[in-house]
């Protein structure tokens, strides 16, 4: 594929879209604006006309894998299949016009979907409250870990300090309980795949706020001793948090709430299908139990008596953490969320956790049986498992991440690499409940093919990739040489 | 079963292949009385597309068919069929987050257009691949300036009475867990505008940083010059939140006074992306070079590939969650991507004179239509200063009664003042080239009868 030239290369000076802005003004209707503070030279934009800019941008789209495209097993970022019905459905004139601030009388449409859809995630999650404002998955934790902070500060109890994780955690957690003022304690993981217990008991004690895992953990295994890791935490004092990153494992199956977490965050991105947009928007809501009702973010979708709909604001609940936006939070991609759920209802969302479950296991037992190794071969699988590729490294010098970049070749997205950190060469791998099983066959074959490679041609397969639009790319030229923008 | 293809066949195969009897038996690691059998009968029964389409087709309908002059922080332009056919090509709609480079080109080729687009909006040095949206970009904006002022050893930052105040509540959510304060600078009563007089009071403190609004949210323009010197002069960074589409018109931060702003953050919502409740929106964040790695969020960087064939690759990583864990800049791991990809398409196809057009079509509408609604008795402006594209007007009644009754002609006319600034009798008005001439009338019209 031909290098692709930046739309400022296109530009030509006196060319433009004529169509899509209003005529040029006289320069006597901006006489308001005193001459100090208008702009001396205008931005150096393209001028490019209107095809040139749907060409440019519809063949820059060509050099993407994309779930409408590839198979793209990324463990831990759900990569189902994103209904077009819910975009349709999202991009409708009434709720794209809908202005932020329009007085309820105009609102009562948009409310009414987001107060079911609060509803709905209360129900599959178990929690007592559940508020849409934060923006993506680590904002949600933000909300989540700040909930967590107004408790104890609420009840007087501010020698709590830390925040506990356990190692293979996802690098927003740490990152969240340090933009939330505490400092992060790293509880081990054990040989099975589940948190060492005896040492999350010791590390608990009165400077413990609180514990944030995952469940599934992010070995790809159901943390067996949740109700005793909560025990712990609870018995310290401190409140546990869930991040939902896996909850497409347990939907239907298991509630974070029944499990004894107080806070949870889900990431609508993934487990309601709503798309990843190149690196979003996501939608990240946090549930919590009865006590920490008080502290959801605002603003909320409430409803009155006569079955009106009305925000509930920081002026009504004033012991909320506050608003995390200017508004509401990615409404567009909450409506898709509506739209899923109300096609899948309470049957599909069953489905869900039942059918990620079967193509995980599946697709781990036919990897294994074509040579690959599981990081915890006793274990089930949950929607994720993870391989590791230490052996291949060791023997034939063929890397997890020339595997992963082999599998562009084979027309295949990578799964996620070195992730988490403490299984080394590692593949995490997460197929989803919307991948057909021959999608999973084609996937197995590729892997047995590039481990055979990696035995014959183990050169070859270290400089894969060779169909894409670029080879691998010099990203220390990139980080030493920084050139983060174009200039003629 | 929506979206999940299997057949009773592939099942029993998947089974065999696993050695188990049954889907449930893969659950059989969770303890059983853990299970949530029977607890999801609230949910609703699922529908077919069709019947979801229908319900929801009902449910838009009912919020439709208003005029509106609200702004506030999010504007109504007009939007190119192009930009959002363009970006929900599958190709762009359902792509990951580009971690792997090769095959994402697509992706990573329209960030480093957009970071290009918006240094060059902005007259800054270099910009991120956005943020959540404006407010929140302003909080990572001020934790930034803690880290960037090195002579600075203060948590205090100044900011301006006459921001957007859902910008400094969102602001104040976020970094107040870090024990960052917020210091409030007071806005002159008649002009509408932040009073540089007021700021004699902070010097010889300690601030990390001054933040200024352009155009500020009462759609004043602030003078932007004698503000950013004298943050310089006293040891502060200056933190611009900018309107984009105002850029196309007035000097951008870059060049205020002597040096310039330091961080430049802002609402992107009015290059290409519909109002729609208030997101996806995004934040465009830029700064000065030598800031650039205290920056947060995703950065992409031209490079080459082994072949020696220019690529773009995510770069400075080493700033982010997913390496630095809790020694990060931020916690944030998505950007924006669907609604930056839009602006870039929308900024393209407008050029350097279409948004020029666009804002100066925008700024003389506020204008015709503050002339029409102060020609009624009683109505008038608030302030004095120069405004852009919005501007507030005291009534002759309560804001709430009067923006009710307005509501109920189906004209939405802005948003009132009384609880965020006690100004019982204001509303914050806005225009852009989207409001026709019989839209100004319908206004002044719908005011008058009010009023009457």
């Amino acid at each position: 594929m031909s290098e692709t030239q930046l739309i400022f290369q296109l530009s030509h000076p006196g060319r433009s879209a004529t169509s899509q802005a209003p005529k040029a003004l006289s320069d006597d209707k901006l006489s308001a604006i005193p001459a100090h503070l208008r702009r001396k030279q205008k931005p150096a934009l393209p001028e490019v006309s209107e095809m040139q800019v749907v060409r440019h941008y519809t063949n820059l789209s060509s050099k993407n894998f994309a779930i409408d495209k590839q198979f793209y097993p990324l463990g831990s970022c759900t990569m189902k299949y994103n209904p077009r019905g819910a975009n349709r459905a999202a991009m409708l004139p009434g709720f794209l016009n809908r202005h932020p601030l329009a007085p309820e009388s105009h609102s009562q449409g948009f409310l009414s979907c987001m107060f079911e859809l609060q509803n709905f995630l209360k129900e599959v999650t178990g929690m007592k409250g559940v508020s849409l404002a934060p923006m993506a998955g680590a904002q949600g934790e933000f909300a989540g870990v700040a909930m967590i902070r107004a408790y104890h500060e609420a009840r007087g109890d501010d020698e709590r300090t830390e925040i506990l994780i356990p190692e293979a955690a996802h690098g927003t957690n740490p990152a969240t309980a340090v933009m939330c003022g505490y400092k992060v304690r790293e509880v081990p993981v054990g040989k099975d795949g589940d948190v060492d217990l005896e040492a999350l008991k010791e590390a608990c004690g009165p400077q413990t706020a609180g514990l944030m895992m995952t469940n599934p953990s992010t070995c790809g295994v159901f943390e067996r001793q949740i109700e005793a890791i909560s025990k712990a935490v609870h018995e310290a004092g401190g409140l546990l948090y869930y991040d939902g990153a896996n909850l497409n494992a347990i939907l239907g199956k298991v509630r974070p709430g029944d499990m004894g977490f107080d806070v949870i965050h889900m990431n609508l991105h993934k487990t309601f299908a709503t798309p990843h947009g190149g690196g979003g928007p996501g939608a990240g809501p946090v549930g919590v139990s009865e006590r920490l009702l008080p502290y959801l973010p605002t603003p909320m979708a409430g409803q009155r008596d006569d079955g009106s709909y009305h925000w509930i604001d920081s002026d009504t609940l004033d012991t909320s953490i506050g608003h995390l936006s200017a508004f509401m939070g990615n409404a567009g991609v909450l409506l898709r969320a509506y739209f899923y759920a109300r096609s899948l209802g309470r049957e599909g969302m069953i489905r869900v956790g039942e059918f990620s479950t079967l193509a995980a296991n599946y697709l781990l037992k036919r990897l294994e049986a074509v040579g690959c190794t599981a990081a915890y071969p006793d274990r089930r699988a949950s929607h994720e498992f993870i391989l590791t590729f230490a052996k291949e490294a060791k023997e034939l010098g063929v890397t997890a991440m020339d595997i992963a970049k082999r599998l562009l070749d084979y027309n295949q997205h990578a799964p996620t690499t070195y992730f988490p950190l403490l299984v080394p060469e590692c593949f995490l791998i997460e197929p989803t409940e919307t991948e057909s099983k021959e999608a999973l066959d084609e996937f197995v074959d590729a892997m047995a093919a590039i481990l055979e490679e990696a035995r014959t041609e183990p050169d070859m397969v270290k400089e894969a990739p060779f169909t894409q639009p670029v080879r691998r790319l010099d990203d220390v030229k990139a980080a030493r040489e920084l050139d983060l923008t174009w200039s003629e | 079963m929506p979206y999940i293809p299997h057949t009773p066949d592939d099942v029993r195969a998947m089974l065999d292949a696993i050695g188990a009897d049954s889907i449930e038996d893969l659950f059989d690691e969770i303890p059983a009385h853990l299970k949530a059998a029977g607890k999801l009968d609230a949910l609703p029964e699922g529908l077919s597309e069709m019947d979801v389409t229908r319900l929801m087709n009902e449910r838009a309908a009912m919020d439709a068919g208003a005029v509106s002059f609200i702004g506030a922080g999010a504007y109504q332009h007009h939007i190119p069929a192009a930009v959002w056919e363009i970006a929900t090509r599958g190709e762009f709609y359902t792509a990951y987050t580009p971690y792997q480079a090769e095959a994402s080109q697509g992706t990573l080729q329209v960030i480093y257009e957009f970071q290009t687009l918006m240094t060059r909006l902005t007259a800054m040095d270099v910009s991120n691949a956005s943020v959540y949206d404006g407010a929140s970009g302003l909080a990572e904006a001020v934790l930034m300036s803690l880290r960037a002022n090195r002579k600075s050893k203060s948590r205090k930052v100044l900011v301006p009475a006459a921001l957007n105040p859902r910008y400094t509540s969102a602001t104040q959510a976020i970094v107040e867990n870090q024990d960052v304060a917020l210091e409030t600078v007071p806005f002159c009563q008649e002009k509408g505008q932040t009073l540089i007089d007021a700021l004699k009071h902070h010097e010889g403190e300690d601030y990390a940083a001054l933040v200024i609004s352009q155009p500020n949210y009462f759609g004043s323009l602030e003078e932007v010059d004698a503000l950013t010197d004298w943050a310089h002069a006293n040891g502060m960074l200056v933190i611009a939140v900018v309107n984009p589409t105002a850029m196309a018109l007035i000097t951008p931060p870059g060049e205020w006074g002597e040096d310039g702003a330091d961080i430049v953050v802002g609402e992107g919502q009015p290059l290409g992306v519909p109002l729609s409740s208030g997101g996806p929106y995004f934040g465009f964040m830029c700064c000065k070079q030598k800031y650039v790695r205290q920056m947060p969020g995703r950065i992409i960087g031209r490079t080459v590939d082994m072949e020696g064939k220019q690529g773009f690759t995510l770069t400075l990583q080493a700033r982010e969650q997913h390496i630095r864990r809790s020694k990060a800049t931020s916690n944030i791991c998505t950007n924006q991507g669907l609604a930056m990809t839009a602006a870039t398409i929308y900024t393209s196809l407008l050029g350097p004179d279409g948004l020029t057009n666009v804002a100066a079509h925008s700024h003389a509408n506020t204008q015709v239509l503050a002339d029409k609604l102060t020609a009624i008795d009683g109505v008038e402006r608030a302030f004095t200063a120069p405004t852009f594209h919005e501007v507030v007007l005291t009534l002759p009644k309560p804001a709430g009664e009067v923006l009710a009754a307005l509501a109920e002609k189906d004209v939405l006319g802005g948003v009132s003042l009384a609880t965020d600034y006690d100004m019982d009798n204001a509303i914050l008005v806005n225009a852009t080239e989207v409001h026709s001439e019989q839209d100004l009338q319908l206004f002044e019209q719908a005011l008058k009868e009010v009023l009457a």
